[in-house]
């Protein structure tokens, strides 16, 4: 028993109208990589919010060390050497990246800060990290995987014990992912334990060596990682076999619903074209930084376009602003929920109809019964775990919350719908939510593109790929003739 | 299995209870005071000195109304007390030029109105913070009111108008100007909670960017919470044109302070995303009873500012203790 770094045991905590927690047991070794799965809100970052200081316990015992503790901060839990990078990234945007790494620990030089040494240890993290940024520049100027890069470099400085990760790959590309294995191969060497939470069930085999499977806040089983299998995984994750993974439909293919010609937007778009069409879903596949998220907001209109057109079902339509492009309906589900898709401090059901007003207001005036209809629905359809409709959005699972993301778009009719990331931190069940989803709007003649990193999703539901790389369309794939070697190669074609 | 998470429920009973919570809590601190003030001083409580609170504080309820919407927004709207003074000046320069009294308001309601709307189109088009945009409507406008009186009062207005200051109603023997007061909130308040206008002052509050892409035409929101909050300021100016008979240039100087300090009390907070009207009412009325009953008790003008000053950092101070909790 004395080997272990942390024991978490008979751990309950509850929040109203939820039990996050029953009596769950937890422990790390020295030298492990220990993940932690389950469904969308089935406590997996309840459970380390409470062993990183974050959150304190209902019921239980927390031992670090062999020593019991009582966090009440994470502070407290930090001076044990325990660390965690959150789910939702938690940077300064306006500080740079080095002063985000060392904020709370800067190097003292009597009482001014040391510019210079903590310039020259960012970098020496990123250049750990294999990421080539300058540690002086602002956050706000990263895009999401960058930032996930600073928030595991962050961890990573603080030489803690223990480092909790909560999701750390789901904005990050392949190459960064590669590169955090790495690192966390050597941290195991050097007597690290790492708890390493992920929907992402494929990398487990690459990293885990044991594997705790949580299902709505209660334990179903700790297992060496070697004597299982991902289907058992799952079996326990979901309480039932899944049958399949990406339930593709054959539909007839009709006609172009929507095409981009020539568009080019700021700096990370150059001349991009490509169609949507009937019966098809279209994937859009590339490297994270390759345009794609620049492509689909630019022809949202949430940025700006130098040049190009637009088409929906043959004639040319304008748009400038998010407005017209909803009008015309063409919608656009964002990457980055916390920034761009979620009202965070709103109830579930003001966020749901927040773009539907027109449905539930009359002269102006809202009607929150229709409200609270159109949520539940929302719920109903896309099995959101809530206590109430109107819980605040932040205290829903980040998984459940990317729900909500992709609901607030379903509620009007629309011609082409967008979706940038659209399974982002999303459990294997309610991944298959919504390919099914994307089935239905498919089958109903919707426009369907969505656009990806994870390699196995876009060859699993996409019909027709459009492969993006520094800003332009590099291929143009059927289905059948792809593969992820043939999209890398596309993927970086200038690079 | 956790049956709460398996079946969602319709019922608003959270939120329900935190905005009830907010009023109670703010309805409780002015209770306390009442009776404090009381037992100092058993005048405190006499119906005249209740309707001399209720009074003194109309202009600040009204403008911190308006002054609610902006913050909710995550904004600020630091030109209302140079509003109250100009749009007065207007509509007095404008019965004086011989205008029928309700022709001379509705002037200086628009002119209220065209400040507020200025000020959001220099922050939505212009880009400005609204820190910077309304501090410099703010200064531009009080020197307009200035430069407009040449620094002297207009007085001699008609009495038509100067009863919808003071002069009692035959309702409840209250002055016209609580009414109006009353109404407003009642309007006002309506709007931020039931109307469309409403949902997305708070969503912009909550987060800009989610709101502006879910479709929400943010700029014409924006400019029209800058336009009821200078609106309302307007209103504000007519009442206390009224109540002293003449306008002044120097009117409302420092009262956009004493309508944030109001909001703030009453639940708003200058990060954006919350605030509500009846919160807003009770908090202005507990600076009002604070400075009324502080004076009946005979305390010095200088220790009242202080207290006031401890009063707004210890309201905001238990809030966020208690939301935290
Ligand atoms: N601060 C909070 N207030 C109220 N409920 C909360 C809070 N935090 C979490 N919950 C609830 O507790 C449950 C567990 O949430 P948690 O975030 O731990 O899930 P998770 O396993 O990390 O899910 P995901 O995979 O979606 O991230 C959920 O039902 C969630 O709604
Ligand atoms: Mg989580």
């Amino acid at each position: 028993m004395g080997d272990f770094l942390a024991e978490l045991i008979d751990i309950s905590k509850s929040f109203p109208g939820v039990k996050a927690l029953d009596h769950v047991n937890f422990d790390l070794k020295a030298g492990e990589v220990h993940a932690l799965v389950g469904e969308n809100g089935s406590g997996k970052s309840t459970l380390m919010k409470i062993l990183s200081g974050v959150y304190t316990k209902d019921e239980g015992k927390i031992i670090v060390n062999g020593q019991e503790v009582e966090f009440q901060n994470p502070r407290q839990a930090q001076d044990k050497g325990i660390c965690i990078i959150h789910q939702e990234l938690n940077l300064c945007r306006h500080l740079s990246i080095a002063e985000n790494i060392y904020l709370g620990r800067e190097p003292n030089r009597s009482f001014l800060v040391n510019q210079k040494k903590q310039i020259e240890d960012a970098r020496k993290i990123l250049k750990r990290l294999d990421v080539d940024l300058d540690p002086t520049t602002r956050v706000s100027e990263l895009t999401v995987s960058k930032q996930q890069m600073v928030e595991i470099g962050k961890a990573i400085s603080t030489n803690a014990k223990i480092i909790i990760m909560d999701e750390p790959t789901s904005a990050l590309t392949i190459k960064e992912i590669d590169e955090l294995f790495k690192i966390i191969h050597v941290l195991k060497q050097e007597g690290h334990g790492i708890i390493y939470i992920s929907h992402r069930l494929d990398e487990l085999a690459s990293v885990a060596d044991r594997v705790t499977v949580i299902r709505d806040g209660q334990h179903i089983i700790t297992m060496d990682y070697k004597d299982t299998t991902q289907e058992n995984i799952i079996r326990y994750m979901v309480g039932r076999e899944l049958k399949e993974k990406f339930p593709r439909i054959k539909t007839h293919i009709g006609e172009t619903i929507f095409e981009v010609k020539n568009l080019t937007a700021g700096k990370a778009v150059k001349n991009v074209s490509f169609q949507v069409r009937e019966g098809e879903i279209l994937g859009i596949a590339g490297l994270m930084g390759a345009g794609r998220t620049e492509t689909v907001r630019a022809i949202f209109g949430a940025d700006k376009k130098e040049s190009g057109k637009l088409f929906l079902h043959g004639e040319e339509i304008h748009i400038h602003k998010p407005v017209d492009a909803i009008e015309a309906g063409v919608f656009c589900v964002p990457e980055d929920r916390k920034r761009d898709g979620l009202c965070i401090s709103m109830p579930v059901y003001q966020n749901a109809t927040l773009p539907n007003m027109e449905k539930v207001t009359v002269n102006g005036i809202v009607n929150t019964k229709k409200e609270i209809a159109i949520a539940e629905e929302m719920i109903e359809e896309l099995t959101i775990k809530t206590p109430t409709v109107s819980q605040t959005v932040k205290n829903l699972s980040g998984g459940n919350q990317q729900k909500v993301v992709v609901g607030k778009w379903l509620v009007k009719p629309a011609h082409v719908i967008l979706f940038d990331e659209p399974t982002r931190g999303i459990d294997v069940g309610a991944k298959v939510d919504i390919y099914n989803l994307m089935n239905d709007l498919k089958e109903k003649g919707i426009g369907v593109a969505f656009v990806s990193s994870e390699l196995p999703e876009i060859l699993g539901m996409a019909d027709r790929i459009v492969v993006m790389c520094e800003g332009r369309v590099t291929a143009e794939l059927d289905a059948s003739e792809a593969s992820q070697e043939v999209i890398m190669q596309y993927a970086t074609q200038y690079m | 299995m956790n049956p709460a998470a398996a079946k969602p429920t319709i019922h608003t009973r959270k939120k329900m209870s935190r905005q009830t919570r907010q009023i109670v809590s703010t309805a409780g601190a002015l209770l306390i005071l009442a009776i404090v003030f009381t037992i100092a001083n058993p005048n405190f409580i006499s119906s005249m000195n209740i309707l001399n609170i209720l009074k003194q504080a109309t202009p600040i309820i009204i403008i911190a109304i308006g002054q609610t919407f902006v913050l909710i927004t995550s904004g600020i709207d630091l030109s209302i007390g140079s509003v109250i003074a100009c749009s007065g000046i207007v509509a007095a320069i404008c019965m004086r030029a011989g205008l029928p009294v309700w022709l001379s308001m509705t002037g200086g309601l628009l002119f209220g109105a065209g400040v507020g709307a200025l000020n959001g189109v220099l922050i939505v088009y212009g880009k400005l913070p609204a820190f910077i945009a309304t501090m410099g409507t703010m200064t531009t406008i009080r020197g307009l009111a200035l430069f407009l009186t040449q620094g002297i009062p207009i007085g001699s207005l008609p009495k038509t108008f100067t009863q919808i200051g003071t002069q009692r109603n035959w309702l409840l023997n209250v002055p016209n100007q609580v009414w109006i007061m009353f109404i407003l909130a009642l309007i006002f308040g309506f709007i931020l909670a039931k109307t469309k206008v409403g949902r997305y002052t708070y969503a912009m509050g909550s987060n800009y960017e989610a709101t502006r892409l879910s479709g929400v035409n943010v700029n014409r929101t924006l400019i029209i919470v800058y336009t009821i909050s200078a609106f309302l300021a307007a209103w504000a100016g007519m009442i206390m044109t009224a109540n002293v008979i003449s306008a002044a240039p120097t009117a409302g100087d420092g009262y956009e302070l004493d309508a944030v300090a109001s909001s703030v009390i009453g639940g708003a907070s200058t990060l954006g995303g919350e605030g509500i009207v009846p919160g807003t009412v009770l908090g202005a009325l507990v600076i009002a009873t604070l400075r009324n009953g502080l004076n009946l008790s005979g305390a010095s003008p200088f220790i009242q500012k202080m207290i006031i000053g401890i009063v707004i950092i210890g309201a905001v101070f238990i809030d966020r203790f208690r939301r935290t909790d």
